[in-house]
């Protein structure tokens, strides 16, 4: 006898169908898997026949096969022993029907329960798209399926109560969705903890505001940690798409929460970090740094420290969003959208001015292990001094915390989404070239002042337009003056750093 | 621009194609290097191997003077030799002249004979070298004093660029051919002093340097001026041979005194123990080099600071940190930011490698 049940694989950080089909016949008792199942797949075998032995079913002395359909797509993981271990009770003609509506998925326990699974949202995206009307999901996912409106997610706890529901002796309630905040604290850090700084407070809300890369240069111990992990707090909070895809990514990537993230994602990956962890790779293929930080910041400290070949393939995900990743015969494609920031220390040695002992050769040496190519991609860059002392940065007026600016972050964007309808872009940052050219108006005072730009190389004037821009934006002009003009040449690339690039 | 006969290019040459044997021939240590070219065509093709020596002899052999003359005058470039009037008389002094001067413009070089001072230094500076040599080439710049130096790293580099800041013209004295950009580092430097300025070499066109080629060059650069500074040289610096190349020639030789704790002082803190002039700003070269109180540097055009940009410049030559400077002029941080670009436009401020603003001249 056939039986056949829906469930759902992922491919980059969607959710395809997969139809799990299970043929019993007479024969030899075997037990096979076919349509190109990896080791983790191959493995459901043993506790597929554990988890039903101990849910008090008994497993089919005869010969059992199991498809899963398309057989060109390659499965990997323990999401599948749900739905094989319901089609193989099926096929024994335990159930009333030998083909379910529904769709299953869940990884089994020897127990018979069922253990969460990795991408939940996406999978419920996908049984959407495919006209699924419920879904049956581990508990601890069944908050994160429940986002998807239209369709019926439902909690089940173990094999046996499954089997219940599937034979109409349960009927549990529909799970709720749930919210949930994606750093371990309220809100974020606040942008108020941040004492002095002021230039590169300034800095970072500019940057904020025009979505432009962002390189702090300072002495360690200056506050640049502290300032990055506080752009997602003035970053204006995701949009209901782009909540989805947040959880849609931190979900397929393990790191879901179980339930929507809210809040932009930080990421911070150490400087020993491969190319593969930053933009992603492995077999099977993993989501890099990168993608986990898509719609929110990926912080670098320590720049010079990365490997050049890591920071190298950052390049391409930087300007194009997404990241294509072919290993094998299998090509995924990650979302990559995310803002990034990256600190370093003035020169070699660290220290602050007085006790520092590099010459201008090794401060040459230092800038020129930035990688050019990344550094094309950065708009802003602000030096930091070294912090001041506490009784000095206790001292004042408490500075202005995240809400503020961050009010003035989400104006400046509502105003750029206006100026873009329809090109395509949501932010100053995203200008290229022709689009710099077009939708940058420039006051005539400034544009005398333009001559000045021609010491800068051509794209580095380019840089300097997006970046006046914003600041105009900030100052809600609707023309590029002077003065915007001026701030945007004060954040530019020192020339060291620009020969290196 | 081009004079020079058969002979003088004849030997250039020879000494370019025997440039890498002499290189891997030369006993450690660097007395004997310039000495080198004292020697005759057949000492020489005497002290190659035999294999070499074959293939000198065939290249001289198939060695085509005019269509050398050729190539320069499609390469734009000049040439004089040793018995032509265009050869700069200062090179005369010397006890083995260069064979062939190549310049990219040997009329400038020939416009300012007599005044020029070379100014010279370390490759591995310190902030405080790279900001008097910055300032002296700014200053002999704006006083109409075409500054010599070699386009090394460090001083060098600094030297020429203060001097094309102020408008000035600077004379790059190269150990390769004037047309290769060498070291790399400095190549859009190296373009614009030829634009503005002129790169002269004693090697043709397209010769690779070697490390013998320096020294030989710094007497060059020596013969060339008639006063040589040094900012900052070390103990054993390859730029005192440049001093003591001077000092031969009968011409000046000045220092800027140092902190005597630093290393990278101690060359030219020994410069003025034995008798070097002292040197401190530009109007102390205009005295050497024109008597005391004959020329003065020109005050720099009146820039019309407003008085938040001379506070601010005030601030930023104190050496203050961006953010206490931000608190002491009282500037919101957008508005400093401004301020400081337009110092910086204006060629007040520079901003160091690792991107802090300090005082430009």
């Amino acid at each position: 006898m056939i039986a056949r049940v829906r469930t759902f694989a992922l491919e980059g950080v969607d959710g395809v169908p997969v139809t799990v089909e299970v043929d019993v016949r007479p024969g030899l008792p075997s037990f096979s898997v076919v349509g190109l199942p990896d080791r983790g797949v191959r493995e459901a075998r043993e506790r597929v026949r554990a988890a039903m032995g101990n849910s008090g079913l008994k497993f089919p002395q005869q010969r059992v096969t199991v498809n899963l359909a398309p057989a060109s797509l390659r499965k990997s993981g323990p999401s599948f022993d749900l739905a094989i271990a319901v089609a193989v009770v099926a096929a024994d003609g335990k159930l009333p029907r030998a083909e379910l509506p529904d769709g299953v998925c869940g990884e089994l326990s020897l127990s018979g329960a069922i253990r969460p699974i990795r991408g939940a949202l996406s999978i419920a995206l996908a049984a959407r798209r495919l006209g699924v009307r419920r879904l049956l999901v581990p508990a601890e996912n069944a908050a994160e399926a429940a986002l998807v409106d239209e369709i019926d997610v439902i909690a089940v706890p173990t094999l046996s109560r499954l089997l219940d529901l599937l034979r109409g002796t349960w009927a549990p309630e529909t799970a709720a969705p749930a919210i949930v905040s994606a750093s371990d604290y309220e809100g974020g850090p606040d942008l108020a903890d941040v004492r002095g700084q002021a230039d590169a407070r300034r800095a970072l809300e500019i940057a904020a505001a025009g979505g432009h890369n962002l390189l702090m240069i300072g002495p360690p111990g200056g506050g640049k940690t502290m300032l990055a992990r506080r752009l997602p707090g003035i970053l204006p909070p995701p949009s209901l798409a782009e909540a989805i895809e947040i959880t849609k990514v931190h979900g397929a990537a393990g790191l879901g929460r179980g339930g929507l993230l809210t809040e932009r994602p930080f990421r911070a990956p150490h400087h020993t970090i491969s190319s593969a962890g930053l933009v992603g790779g492995g077999v099977p293929p993993k989501p890099g740094e990168i993608t986990l930080a898509h719609y929110g910041v990926l912080f670098l400290d320590e720049l010079p420290e990365f490997s050049r070949q890591a920071l190298e393939a950052l390049r391409q995900p930087l300007e194009e969003g997404v990241i294509s990743i072919v290993r094998g015969q299998r090509a995924v494609t990650y979302p990559a959208r995310a803002m990034l920031i990256a600190a370093c220390n003035g020169c070699p040695c660290a220290k602050p001015p007085p006790s520092c002992s590099c010459t201008e050769l090794d401060r040459v040496r230092y800038a020129r292990r930035l990688s050019g190519p990344l550094l094309d991609r950065i708009d802003l860059v602000c030096e930091l001094g070294s912090a001041p002392p506490p009784r000095l940065a206790g001292g004042g007026p408490p500075a202005e915390g995240s809400e503020t600016v961050r009010a003035r972050v989400i104006a400046v964007r509502r105003r750029q989404t206006e100026r873009f309808a329809g090109d395509g872009i949501a932010f100053n940052a995203g200008m290229d070239a022709a689009l710099t050219h077009r939708r940058i108006a420039i006051s005539p005072e400034a544009a005398a002042c333009t001559a000045m730009l021609e010491r800068l190389s051509g794209r580095g004037q380019d840089r300097v337009l997006r970046l006046a821009r914003t600041i105009a934006d900030l100052d809600g002009a609707d023309k590029v003056e002077t003065q915007h003009l001026d701030e945007a040449v004060g954040y530019r690339m020192s020339d060291p750093l620009q020969a290196a690039a | 621009m081009i004079d020079a006969c058969d002979r003088c290019l004849r030997r250039s040459h020879l000494i370019a194609f025997l440039a890498a044997d002499v290189e891997r021939l030369l006993p450690p240590g660097r007395a004997a290097r310039a000495d080198v070219l004292e020697a005759g065509d057949d000492v020489l093709l005497a002290a190659v191997g035999s294999a070499r020596r074959e293939s000198a002899i065939a290249y001289m052999a198939g060695f085509d003077p005019d269509a050398a003359r050729g190539r320069l005058e499609v390469a734009g470039l000049h040439a004089a030799c040793a018995h032509t009037h265009l050869f700069p008389a200062g090179l005369r002094d010397l006890r083995q002249p260069p064979p062939v001067l190549y310049a990219s413009r040997l009329d400038r070089l020939i416009a300012d004979e007599d005044s020029r001072a070379v100014l010279i230094g370390s490759r591995r500076p310190s902030e405080y070298g790279r900001t008097v040599a910055y300032r002296l080439g700014r200053g002999l710049g704006a006083s109409g004093v075409p500054v010599v130096s070699g386009l090394a790293l460090g001083i060098d580099a600094l030297a020429h660029r203060g001097c094309l800041d102020a408008g000035g013209r600077t004379v790059a004295v190269l150990a390769c051919g004037v047309d290769v950009a060498y070291p790399r580092t400095n190549r859009r430097l190296y373009e614009e002093i030829r634009r503005d300025g002129a790169v002269v070499s004693e090697m043709p066109p397209g010769a690779r340097p070697y490390r013998w080629l320096f020294p030989a060059r710094n007497r060059i650069m020596a013969a060339l001026g008639r006063l040589t500074i040094v900012v900052e040289a070390a103990e054993r610096s390859g730029t005192l041979i440049t001093a003591d190349c001077a000092s031969e020639l009968g011409r000046d030789v000045a220092a800027v005194p140092g902190w005597v704790t630093a290393d990278v002082a101690a060359g030219t803190n020994g410069l003025l123990r034995s008798g070097a002039g002292v040197v401190t700003c530009a109007q102390d070269v205009l005295d050497l080099l024109y008597g005391v109180g004959a020329r003065s540097v020109p005050e720099p055009p009146e820039q019309s600071l407003t008085p938040v940009e001379a506070s601010v410049l005030e601030l930023v030559a104190a050496g203050t940190e961006i953010e206490s400077l931000r608190v002491a002029c009282g500037l919101a941080p957008g508005e400093l930011r401004a301020v400081l670009a337009r110092l910086e436009l204006c060629g007040l401020v520079r901003r160091s490698a690792s991107g802090a603003y300090v005082t430009a001249a």
